[in-house]
């Protein structure tokens, strides 16, 4: 009986062709914020809607096809077990990219339910509660058939990821139906938007950081070849995380017409998610140290430190911006967009795309096509995402500063159609930033495919069974 | 030790495991969204405040179909610097008709909650057609497809009022049955122009800030 690895080969090919599409998407909506015609009238381009298929395709087709990839490969192995269910998984595979393509293409047509990173009509809704449903089943299938006695860390973030995003997904996604692509949400006003930064503040807790912090747990190490540096430190930092991170989502909402106390609790919570942050940063690190020497060769590596790096930085800023007196500042502007992408490009994406280096030669079962590419790649990635958060942060407090800035009668010192002006150098150059790293992914895609040009998945057996001893 | 030991049968079984998982990360969103939740049953909307019209209903609907929200937020922080430019600050009781909430999140274009009577409908109909017409450095997209479509092109005006008021907005029988009539011979244009003048219409620039 051999693990059932062609699912994950399945899963990665979809995450990459994704990145590929939603990356696309996004340096296109950065370049008509610059050259706003480029739209050419045309609905579909208009930048609403591509803007909304941007953050619909990584979020969703290259963020979570990537993890549940992952999550199937580590999971079989840390189990000693096959895939649970894998006709099931199999179904999964083909349910969640059907509903990435036509959930994309409704969203281009206009269907849209409104709410940010939850746009998708009440038929996709439920289509997606029912494949993560599915997802649960078979990863913790998997779990409970393991031949090991304890549930490794890695699995314990990816079963947060499942059991949490279900649960913030079906209660932000209560609507009344109208049509096939309309419905209205169950909640109005304040309490809509309470409701809405619940869930998207922990969609990016539990998903982007808390399911990818599955992806470290496991990858990590394995590349570093050492083990996970303190256990007692994962165990803590893990149930802080989980029980700290659900309450940050109100500071999404300092200074609105909500009730002052959710914003204060919102902001302390902010605050204290920093220390279980910074542990598992600290713990990942003091792992990495031990194999110093093979960050200077392995490219995969220097990805997932590089990346490990980036989730300090963006775990640190995230409590900042939390502060009300500097979310004054902050808040509506640029240094909100630089902050996701800091965290979306330099944490989410790199640590994908080094697992996906260390992956692909085990799947195909061949070295790495070319190392130098991965290089090239690797620098690639970097100017990108430095370009786009540095000029983000400019753009951002000079928008901070210029809006709230009054003169000696009081009155506001700018227009506003003048700070709008002024942002046209730092668009541009976040645009340039963006090409770059999707020329860098490009590079990836050609890359893999290459390695596993010609080959096909390599049927790996759990440890027993390899031995002849019977499980 | 003892709490390793304790957590060592958490990580050796998997339905404790999720159990676990499930009650911890659940009492935050609990103790944050029950109570605003349960108020909001029984909120009480602005003074003078009504749910939308038909026509300005059909308007919100395309706001919310082309995402103009990813643009431009509709609130109103009460900062000196914002009440000065935008008005009066945003109150949640404006906000009960509102299925979704449109507040946003970046303010690439500006701030919209108070943008009701500031411009005229033909300068909204050129900006909305060509904004660089009227502000030669806007980046915001043109909408000439607007002025093609008729208002309430796939005929759902009634259905969508009687799902609002079966939701607790307070529409007649006959705001739902003139609604079709009320939307005769009047494009999506005009559609998206009355809701942008219907925004910010119940508190004025001389109330207290």
């Amino acid at each position: 009986m051999h693990y059932e690895d062609r699912l994950v080969t399945a899963f990665t090919g979809a995450a990459v062709a994704w990145a590929l599409l939603g990356m696309l998407a996004g340096v296109y909506v950065a370049a008509e914020l610059v050259w706003p015609t480029i739209d050419f009238g045309l609905p579909g381009l208009s930048f609403g809607r591509l803007r909304t298929l941007h953050t619909t395709l990584v979020l969703f087709g290259f963020g979570v096809s990537a993890l549940i990839g992952t999550a199937f490969y580590s999971v079989q192995r840390t189990s000693h077990v096959r895939l649970f269910a894998p006709t099931l998984g199999w179904a999964i595979f083909l349910a969640w990219q059907l509903a990435i393509v036509l959930g994309g293409a409704s969203i281009l047509a206009g269907w849209n339910a409104g709410k940010e990173y939850a746009e998708l009509e009440w038929p996709f809704d439920i289509a997606i509660a029912l494949a993560w449903v599915s997802f649960g089943v078979v990863f913790f299938g998997t779990v409970a058939t393991r031949k090991v006695e304890s549930i490794y860390i890695s699995n314990w973030f990816y079963g947060a990821l499942i059991i949490v995003v279900a649960m913030l997904h079906v209660v932000n996604s209560l609507e009344l139906p109208v049509s096939l692509g309309k419905s209205y949400s169950l909640f109005a006003g304040a309490q809509d938007a309470v409701v809405q930064w619940w869930y998207g503040h922990n969609a990016v807790g539990f998903l982007l950081t808390g399911g990818f912090l599955g992806m470290l747990y496991y990858f990590l190490p394995k590349q570093a070849e050492q083990p996970i540096w303190s256990y007692r430190l994962s165990i803590v930092a893990f149930w802080a995380f989980v029980y700290t991170y659900i309450w940050a989502g109100p500071h999404h909402l300092h200074y609105h017409a909500v009730p002052e106390w959710v914003q204060s609790l919102g902001m302390a919570m902010s605050l204290i998610l920093l220390a279980p942050s910074w542990a598992t940063m600290v713990n990942g690190i003091m792992t990495v140290s031990g194999a110093a020497q093979k960050l200077k060769t392995d490219p995969a590596l220097k990805f997932i430190v590089l990346a490990l790096a980036f989730y300090g930085l963006a775990t640190f800023e995230g409590p900042m911006l939390a502060i009300k007196s500097v979310n004054v500042f902050s808040h509506f502007t640029e240094w909100t967009i630089g902050h996701v992408h800091s965290g979306a490009l330099g944490w989410n994406a790199l640590i994908t795309f080094g697992t996906f280096y260390f992956l692909v030669p085990r799947l195909a079962g061949a070295p790495l096509f070319s190392a130098r590419l991965a290089n090239a790649h690797f620098w690639l990635a970097l100017a990108g995402v430095m370009l786009y958060v540095l000029s983000m942060w400019g753009a951002g407090i000079s928008q901070g500063v210029l809006w709230l800035s009054l003169d000696n009668l009081g009155e506001v010192r700018y227009s506003f159609n003048e700070v709008m002006a002024a942002m046209r150098p730092y668009y541009l150059l976040r645009f340039f930033g963006g090409l770059l790293f999707l020329a860098g992914a490009c590079l990836m895609a050609w890359n893999l495919m290459r390695t596993f040009a010609g080959r096909s998945t390599v049927l790996a057996r759990p440890p027993a069974m390899a031995a002849g001893v019977p499980a | 030790m003892s709490w390793i030991s304790l957590h060592r049968r958490l990580e050796r079984h998997t339905g404790l495991l999720i159990f676990g998982i499930l009650v911890v990360s659940s009492i935050g969103g609990m103790v944050q969204l029950l109570p605003v939740v349960s108020e909001g049953a029984h909120a009480e909307p602005a003074a003078g405040l009504a749910p939308y019209t038909a026509l300005e209903l059909e308007g919100r609907d395309i706001y919310i179909r082309e995402s103009c929200s990813t643009c431009h937020t509709q609130q109103v922080r009460p900062l000196l610097g914002e009440v000065r430019r935008y008005g009066p600050y945003s109150r949640s009781e404006e906000f009960v008709y509102d299925r979704p909430f449109l507040w946003g999140s970046k303010r690439t274009g500006p701030d919209l909650q108070r943008v009701g009577g500031h411009f005229s409908d033909e300068w909204h109909r050129l900006h909305l057609t060509d904004p660089r017409s009227v502000v030669p450095q806007s980046i915001m997209p043109a909408y000439p497809w607007l002025a093609t479509h008729p208002a309430d092109r796939h005929g759902s005006i009634q259905a969508r009022m009687r799902a609002l008021a079966k939701l607790g907005h307070p529409y007649t029988a006959e705001d739902i049955a003139g609604a079709p009539a009320a939307l005769a011979g009047h494009t999506e244009l005009d559609a998206v122009i009355a809701y942008l003048q219907s925004l910010g219409r119940t508190r004025t620039a001389g109330e207290a800030t």
